[in-house]
């Protein structure tokens, strides 16, 4: 199955695959924000070993806009683990940046989350005592930014997402797509590299998803690096670039337009 | 910076959680109470003992020859007690001598006392006082001041004149109702004149300073006073300077051998008693007092400690998320590590300063409602906050410890 489906799976260029399957160990271009070689995810679960990625190469262009879908058990999440610093392989490598962080260590690896991944949660994992400044500002303590530089620049980023006016707010007195938004500008503030987004708008309303997804397209176009998780086809049909995940590897790497030829049922069945 | 993100978040998780944090804290407050509170009260036993009860008992740089120790507070053996009963007294002869060898500058008074009933017509029936026969500078050495009326006059003191200075507490007793100068109270039956009144020295553990009776030694009263009259209970010197102390003490040393005839190698069989010597067995007491007041409030900061690490572990288990989200934006190891240590030590330290301001409050209010002293220490409170933040950090280091080594996978994915 594998073999067929790797074949039907063609990498989007010649460059990308000239960038995955270059020599293991050469730092990829800069051109490349994330070049991911034979990347491998074993668990041991009480004796039995999941492999939950069996070999992904994925390559992403600075500026991109790429959607990795596949429903649940594909691996999905745990590749975004991976890509947002939060885990690491067990085999393979991950360069960001031109940075090989697939085998740091967890402090390393809590600079760069800091430094290059602005994350974007389903829950948006807000931290519910503190004012949507404080979370917003969280990124840049933790950064080291003095307390009154650190205000200016949240306060900037919150301006960007159009929360100026609920500043103070905590986030109990917010509503869905206000929370995603400040959880935007919380991923935003210290100008990452990429933009990570795990089903954006799985816990919001259809209305507010199209405006949250109005949001992504907008920083898109301004030229930020998205990244974003889903499983659901209309979302993904937001990216420029669908890469779907199967069985732990990828099953098809293709431009938007070809991606919404192939699941027209689908998305618009949700529309 | 995070520091102060972390004391900013502990003191609004108290306030949230009042009840809580109110338990929380009872432990580190009681210990922090009590150790405030024992410290004060030993501390202001100590100043007391040092400058009041010894002060007014011997007077500053000055010291008693007596035929025995008359402060005994600490237990002194038996066999002792049988050697103090079979030493020669003092005699009114011996005060010359011992005065003569004085050096410059030095002030002397004599003493004899004893309790004996006194009585005056202006009240019922008669009244028990301390009776001290006085001669010398008795006043000037134990700062006795007058209030009312005159001190004795060098005639009078020699001539043994029938004049007495009272104490407040019997001008109550014995002149309810008339100011008692120039009026009479009757000592064994003679007449005294009371040509004085005394300043109110207050009370030292029951014993009052102010029921008492003065009169010159050589008024017949001395005679009531020991079983032969011209024994005498104490000659009482100061010098001008504690530099002098060893000498002056030294010269009364030798004047009193000859005259018991001591050979050299036999014991002193009389008392030099200072203000220390007094203060010894206080000191003694001082060190137990001290201990337990260290021992009883580190069981209070044990359990204290105990209490702070386990809500620590609950507040780690109940911010799973957040530490999972923190981690997620870039918090570090340490970071977490000192986030949770700053807080668990905050909330600690605010159960100290709580504690310390109880424990400032049960030391004034055992002052106010019991003839104990306080004084409150500085360093007490140094080291009431130290312990409070101490036992806050040491009760922090494993939850914290857990927190930091969160994956943050896991931790972002609990619900």
């Amino acid at each position: 199955m594998s073999e067929t489906t790797q074949r039907e799976a063609p990498l989007s260029t010649t460059a990308e695959r000239q960038a995955v399957t270059s020599q293991a160990g050469a730092t990829p271009s800069r051109d490349w924000v994330i070049v991911t070689r034979g990347i491998k995810r074993e668990y041991d679960m009480g004796g039995e070993i999941v492999r939950a990625l069996r070999g992904v190469d994925v390559a992403i262009r600075r500026n991109e806009y790429v959607a990795i879908m596949g429903p649940s058990g594909s691996g999905k999440s745990t590749l975004m683990n991976i890509v947002g610093c939060l885990d690491t392989p067990t085999a393979g490598e991950y360069w960001l940046n031109g940075t090989l962080v697939s085998s740091m260590k967890d402090d390393e690896l809590a600079r760069i989350r800091n430094k290059e991944i602005g994350f974007v949660f389903q829950t948006f994992n807000l931290l519910p005592r503190a004012t949507a400044l404080h979370n917003v500002e969280l990124p840049l303590v933790y950064a080291g930014m003095s307390a009154r530089q650190r205000k200016e620049t949240a306060a900037y980023a919150l301006e960007r997402v159009q929360l100026t006016s609920r500043m103070y707010h905590k986030p109990n007195e917010l509503s869905g797509g206000q929370r995603q938004r400040v959880a935007i500008a919380r991923a935003l503030v210290n100008n990452p590299s990429i933009l990570l987004a795990d089903e954006p708008t799985g816990n919001l309303d259809s209305a507010t998803s199209s405006e949250i997804m109005k949001v992504f397209e907008e920083l898109a176009d301004q030229g930020q690096t998205v990244i974003m998780v889903t499983h659901e086809a209309d979302i993904a049909a937001h990216a420029r670039r669908v890469v779907a995940l199967h069985d732990g590897q990828v099953s098809s790497d293709t431009r938007r337009e070809h991606f919404v030829a192939q699941n027209s049922t689908a998305i618009e069945a949700k529309q | 910076m995070l520091f102060f993100e972390s004391i900013r978040l502990a003191l609004s998780t108290i306030r949230a959680q009042k009840l809580k944090s109110f338990f929380t804290l009872l432990g580190v407050c009681i210990g922090v109470m009590f150790l405030i509170a024992v410290v004060s009260i030993v501390e202001g036993m100590g100043r007391y003992m040092e400058q009041d009860l010894i002060g007014k008992l011997i007077g500053v740089n000055s010291f008693e020859l007596r035929y025995r120790p008359n402060i005994n507070i600490g237990d002194v053996d038996p066999s002792v007690w049988e050697s103090y009963r079979r030493r020669p007294r003092l005699f009114h002869d011996d005060v010359a001598p011992v005065i003569a060898a004085l050096p410059e500058g030095a002030r002397w008074a004599v003493v004899s006392d004893n309790n004996l009933p006194v009585s005056s017509r202006y009240s019922g029936g008669p009244r028990n006082a301390q009776i001290s026969a006085v001669e010398g500078e008795f006043f000037a050495i134990r700062k006795f001041e007058i209030a009312e009326g005159r001190d004795f006059t060098p005639q009078e003191l020699s001539m043994g004149t029938p004049v007495v200075i009272i104490g407040p507490d019997v001008v109550k007793r014995l002149f309810p109702t008339v100011s008692p100068l120039g009026r009479e109270l009757r000592m064994g039956g003679l007449p005294y004149m009371v040509i004085g009144v005394l300043k109110a020295q207050g009370s030292a553990i029951g014993l009052s300073f102010d029921n008492q009776v003065f009169a010159p030694w050589q008024a017949p009263v001395h005679r009531l006073l020991n079983r032969v009259p011209q024994i005498i209970d104490a000659v009482i010197v100061q010098v001008p300077s504690a530099a002098q102390m060893t000498e002056a003490q030294e010269r009364v040393r030798q004047v009193m051998r000859v005259r018991h005839r001591l050979r050299p190698g036999q014991p002193d069989n009389f008392t030099l008693q200072t203000s220390e010597s007094a203060l010894a067995f206080w000191n003694k007491l001082k060190r137990y007092l001290v201990l337990a007041g260290i021992a009883l409030p580190a069981i209070g900061l044990v359990v204290g400690a105990i209490v702070i690490m386990n809500i620590m572990l609950v507040a780690v288990a109940e911010r799973t998320r957040e530490i999972g989200i923190r981690k997620a934006l870039g918090a570090r190891r340490a970071d977490i590590l000192s986030q949770f240590l700053v807080e668990a030590a905050t909330l600690s330290t605010v159960g100290a300063v709580v504690g310390i301001a109880l424990g400032i409050g049960l030391a004034k209010f055992i002052a106010a409602v019991s003839p104990l002293p306080a004084s409150v220490a500085s360093w007490s409170i140094i080291v009431g906050v130290a312990l409070g933040a101490g036992v806050g950090i040491i009760s922090g280091v494993y939850p914290a410890s857990r927190a930091s080594l969160l994956d943050p996978i896991a931790a972002l994915r609990q619900e």
